[in-house]
């Protein structure tokens, strides 16, 4: 795309609460189960049944209205949001309408070292629906066979965080995205995987030539599965639409589909199809008006954020804005201050932590933020490598049996006998049969050819199969050949 | 007491079945073999529960015996209408959308009555999904009036007013979005009371205007309406709009009298074109038995009044064409198949629903869409607004208010099934009070010239129900009507 178009991207994010009931029901939030075994008469749209808010879900609401500096409705509603669908189950959503809980905030975000403020439209409070799974044909409705209705799902609580269109590229829209799930997890609400779903994010994509004032046709693109899915749904799509206006041709309003495999977006709906949802407000559930004190109490409880944390880590425990980022936005914050307050040396651990542990998180599928990793057993191993008991090498070998739970660090050292080899004796023995065995070198070494000792310390190394600490090799075979 | 236990109240059967001169069974027993005779007659019924009444009738036999615990309308029979979820009983709101439809819940009102140990003897017929006026919109055929066969017992409560009225039990259950207990009970002969919005609660009751629906007694005296009143009243925090207080007792207000009360005749009504003379006499009558028995009787007005019909057939289905979206053949209920989904969808309504409920949905559907929204739904909330600061101003100076419960008596079947809009006519001093949320009720006050029951409405304010039924109960005192219908005994004898 030619530079002399800008792109103005908004975005929508779902996020599914992680309450211990649904939003209107008793019923349990967990992940899994058979289908259908998560429901009552209220989540699957039984007449005559009626909801009746989750005040916990209300409060995550307000709490993260909150950290996104919204300002909190002193009464806001409940609507319904009219449409068929198999899998909803009254043929209606509880959602909110002209009067969200949450409105008017900003969210900064940061690229490359520059921050920019983008503007939160709105935090409102829904409800989710169940999930159709179409039997036969190519699992899609269209020729399928016939349909299942999970409804285990149905009735989830939901924020959506609308952004105003006020990012500007690939990177920020991932860097939002990060921040904002940062926030997410920070406060608790909810495990925030765009993996699994637990986040979603669609992308209001449009691009217009550079000093234009007026916006674009917009595209909404869904699918987006990963920050990096979005950074390139985004990249793709304003590439996409900047060829289109360099042919001289036009952006169709649509929702497109991004492929990860493909790279590219692709036509979901033709055109936007107009839906008149007939919102109106819900007359089984009264206005919810949160008490000014109750707001104040979540202010207050409200937990460190990311950018607060990054201040944190890279003002007083020294850490480089690179890995305070890195470490922030992989939720790993909370194991790094538990090995420091195990005793471990800050940026010890937080090397640790933003190379070995994120590469084995990638390679095992494993989200960061729950990477089985105590943060005292981090401690014990940036400790046991300070000490000599482990070199560097040995020590990623004993950090991976951590992580796939063979134990605590000096546990899998042993387990797998990586220790260093430190036994006098033993060290002792091997110093003086790589002597014997090179007597040429040890003269050398005694005749003050001190860069003689390297192949000494080599053949020792080699002959405790890379456990002998190599700074005591050195220092036994210098006692050995100069005293 | 009687020898025919039906024609007892439900007082006079409680104090009985204490004093040990009959039982439980043997009520429900003597009402059951009243249904199996009359009730083809009369079609207040659409299905019995004789093995579960009986049941329930021989536990409480047997704990008021052992000296056990039993509730408050222990042993006393009660007509449920068919809108409200019995578990595992099929609640059909009187629509071939669910006739085969059963909850795997209980109503909260259906489980207070089992904690009074009040006996459902059936489930009652009713318009479909409690839209109508007559009874005459079930998919199951129609129900008569016990005063006269060839007449329609008001609707859409119209199965439990008949079933009360006609002696099938002394005590019913019915329902009122607009005016659906009250001008059924008119018709009958019978108390019907619509207490205010929140007092009972709405769990399980299948909805048709939320904002509107509530659930309320049925009794041949004012005293028995509140009794059942009391029992089924209470918060219930299943349900949202519940109201959290003790709900106001209804029982000690009962012979307070009238004196020293102020009470409004809500003028407009009482004179209003469209009444007819047997029932203007009646309840000007009434009215006159209210100033001589020491009420302080002024004429009010409710300005708006004239604008409450219209808004109410906005605002009612507007809700009820969102609240009736779920039956679509997907999860319970009837199932029409088609090609696709949305045809399936589209087949199981149109076969589903009768005509009048496809009229609502259609009206609330265009009330709410994009462009008219704010011409109609908004419009009508507003005139909500002015009803209930009209009621506001009149309670303001006024303890309770009184009108005509209806313009006419019970009219004949199929009279008014080609004319929607005279059949809406009926609700016209009924809806208010629904927009308001406010109590209202209706009870009889003599028969027109061909001694068809008329009904006085009493109106009182939000949580107003002990002076609603103070000033019920000193009228029916003072009047004493013995009303009873023997249309049903004619036709029975006849049949005989």
């Amino acid at each position: 795309m030619s530079s002399a178009y800008e792109a103005v991207i908004g975005l929508e994010v779902h996020v599914e609460l992680g309450t211990r009931t649904k939003m209107f029901c008793g019923c349990p939030t967990d992940f899994g189960g058979e289908p259908n075994t998560k429901t009552c008469a209220v989540c699957t749209g039984q007449p005559g049944s009626l909801p009746v808010p989750n005040a916990a879900a209300i409060e995550a609401a307000i709490s993260l209205g909150l950290a996104l500096a919204c300002e909190v409705a002193p009464r806001s509603q409940f609507h319904r949001k009219n449409y068929f669908y198999p899998d909803m189950p009254k043929n209606y959503q509880i959602s909110q309408y002209d009067v969200p809980i949450c409105a008017d905030g900003h969210l900064d975000v940061a690229v490359d070292g520059t921050s920019r403020r983008i503007g939160i439209t709105r935090v409102h409070m829904e409800e989710d629906t169940g999930k159709s799974l179409h039997v036969g044909g190519t699992g899609r409705i269209a020729g399928a066979d016939h349909s299942l209705i999970d409804y285990n799902r149905a009735g989830i609580p939901l924020l959506e965080i609308v952004s105003e269109p006020d990012v500007r590229g690939p990177e920020e829209a991932r860097a939002y995205l990060a921040e904002l799930r940062g926030i997410v997890r920070a406060l608790g609400i909810s495990d925030a995987k765009l993996e699994e779903g637990s986040m979603r994010c669609d992308a209001n994509v449009s691009v217009r030539r550079r000093g234009d004032e007026a916006f674009g046709t917009r595209v909404e693109v869904k699918n987006m599965n990963s920050l990096r899915s979005l950074q390139r749904a985004v990249a793709h799509e304003i590439e996409r639409q900047g060829a289109l206006l360099d042919a001289g041709e036009a952006v169709t309003q649509e929702t497109r589909h991004w492929d990860e495999d493909a790279g590219r977006t692709s036509t979901l709906r033709a055109k936007e199809e107009v839906f008149d949802y007939r919102y109106f407000p819900d007359p089984d559930l009264v206005p919810v008006t949160p008490e000014r004190a109750d707001v104040e109490r979540l202010a207050a409880a409200l937990p460190e954020l990311p950018a607060q944390m990054r201040a944190r880590l890279t003002g007083g425990l020294g850490l480089s804005d690179e890995a305070a980022v890195t470490l922030v936005d992989a939720g790993l914050v909370v194991v790094l201050d538990e090995a420091v307050a195990a005793g471990a040396e800050p940026a010890a651990a937080a090397k640790w932590l933003a190379n070995e542990v994120l590469s084995w998180c990638r390679e095992a599928d494993v989200d960061p933020a729950g990477v089985p990793l105590a943060g005292d057993a981090l401690a014990e191993l940036v400790d046991l490598v300070a000490r000599g008991t482990l070199s560097t090498k040995l020590a990623r070998e004993v950090l991976v049996g951590v992580l796939e739970g063979e134990g605590r660090p000096g546990e899998v050292a042993k387990a797998r006998g990586l220790e260093q080899v430190s036994d006098e004796g033993e060290l002792v023995t091997l110093v003086d049969e790589a002597i014997a065995a090179d007597p040429a070198a040890a003269e050398k070494v005694r005749g003050g050819n001190d860069k003689a000792i390297g192949a000494l310390v080599g053949a020792v190394m080699k002959a405790s199969r890379g456990q002998a600490n190599p700074q005591r090799v050195n220092e036994l075979l210098r006692e050995r050949l100069t005293s | 007491m009687p020898d025919d236990l039906t024609r007892a109240d439900a007082a006079t059967l409680l104090a009985a079945m204490e004093a040990g001169e009959t039982t439980a069974v043997a009520v429900a027993e003597a009402h059951l073999a009243r249904i199996r005779a009359t009730d083809g007659a009369l079609g207040a019924f659409l299905r019995t529960l004789d093995d579960t009444a009986l049941a329930h009738a021989a536990d409480v036999d047997r704990r008021r015996a052992a000296g056990e615990a039993v509730g408050a309308l222990a042993g006393v029979p009660v007509a449920l209408k068919d809108i409200l979820c019995t578990r595992g009983v099929a609640t059909t709101c009187g629509s071939r959308m669910l006739e085969d439809y059963h909850p795997p819940y209980d109503a909260t009102v259906v489980e207070r009555l089992a904690a009074a140990d009040a006996v459902v003897l059936g489930k009652t017929n009713m318009d479909e999904f409690a839209m109508g006026s007559s009874t005459e919109n079930s998919a199951f055929g129609v129900t008569r009036n016990p005063f006269d066969l060839d007449r329609v017992p008001g609707g859409s409560s119209g199965g439990s007013a008949a079933a009360v009225g006609g002696r099938h039990a002394p005590l019913g259950i019915g329902t009122d979005t607009g005016g659906s207990i009250r001008q059924p009970a008119a018709f009958c002969g019978i108390v019907g009371v619509k207490p205010t919005y929140g007092l009972v609660s709405r769990f399980g009751l299948v909805a048709f205007g939320s904002s509107l629906d509530q659930v309320g007694p049925m009794a041949r005296s004012v005293a028995d309406a509140a009794a059942l009143y009391e029992a089924i009243a209470g918060h219930d925090p299943r349900d949202a709009t519940s109201i959290p207080e003790d709900p106001p007792p209804a029982r000690p207000a009962l012979d307070r009298g009238v004196e020293g009360l102020r009470i409004g005749v809500v003028s407009s009504f009482l004179d209003g074109e469209g009444v007819e003379p047997g029932v203007r006499a009646r309840c000007a009558e009434a009215v006159e038995r209210l100033a001589a028995l020491g009420a302080d009787v002024v004429e009010v007005a409710l300005p708006h009044a004239d604008k409450a019909l219209p808004a109410y057939y906005l605002i009612a289905p507007s809700e009820a064409s969102s609240n009736l979206s779920r039956f679509d053949g997907v999860r319970y209920g009837l199932r029409v198949d088609g090609p696709t989904t949305e045809e399936m969808m589209a087949a199981t309504r149109a076969e589903g629903f009768g005509p009048e409920v496809k009229r609502r949905i259609m009206i609330g559907t265009y009330a709410l869409s994009a462009g008219y929204f704010d011409a109609y739904y908004l419009q009508a909330q507003k005139v909500r607004t002015l009803v209930q600061e009209d009621f506001a101003a009149a309670y303001a100076s006024c303890d309770a208010l009184v009108s005509p419960a209806t313009p006419s008596t019970a009219f004949g079947i199929g009279e008014k099934v080609d004319d929607p809009l005279a059949m809406y006519l009926n609700d016209v001093f009924a809806v208010p009070s629904n927009l308001a949320g406010t109590p209202a009720m209706s009870l009889p006050v003599g028969g027109d010239e061909a001694g068809l029951p008329v009904g006085l409405q009493v109106m009182a304010p939000h949580l107003g129900e002990p002076v609603m039924f103070q000033v019920a109960a000193a009228l029916e005192a003072s009047l004493g009507l013995d009303l009873a219908p023997d249309a049903l005994d004619d036709a029975a004898e006849e049949r005989a």
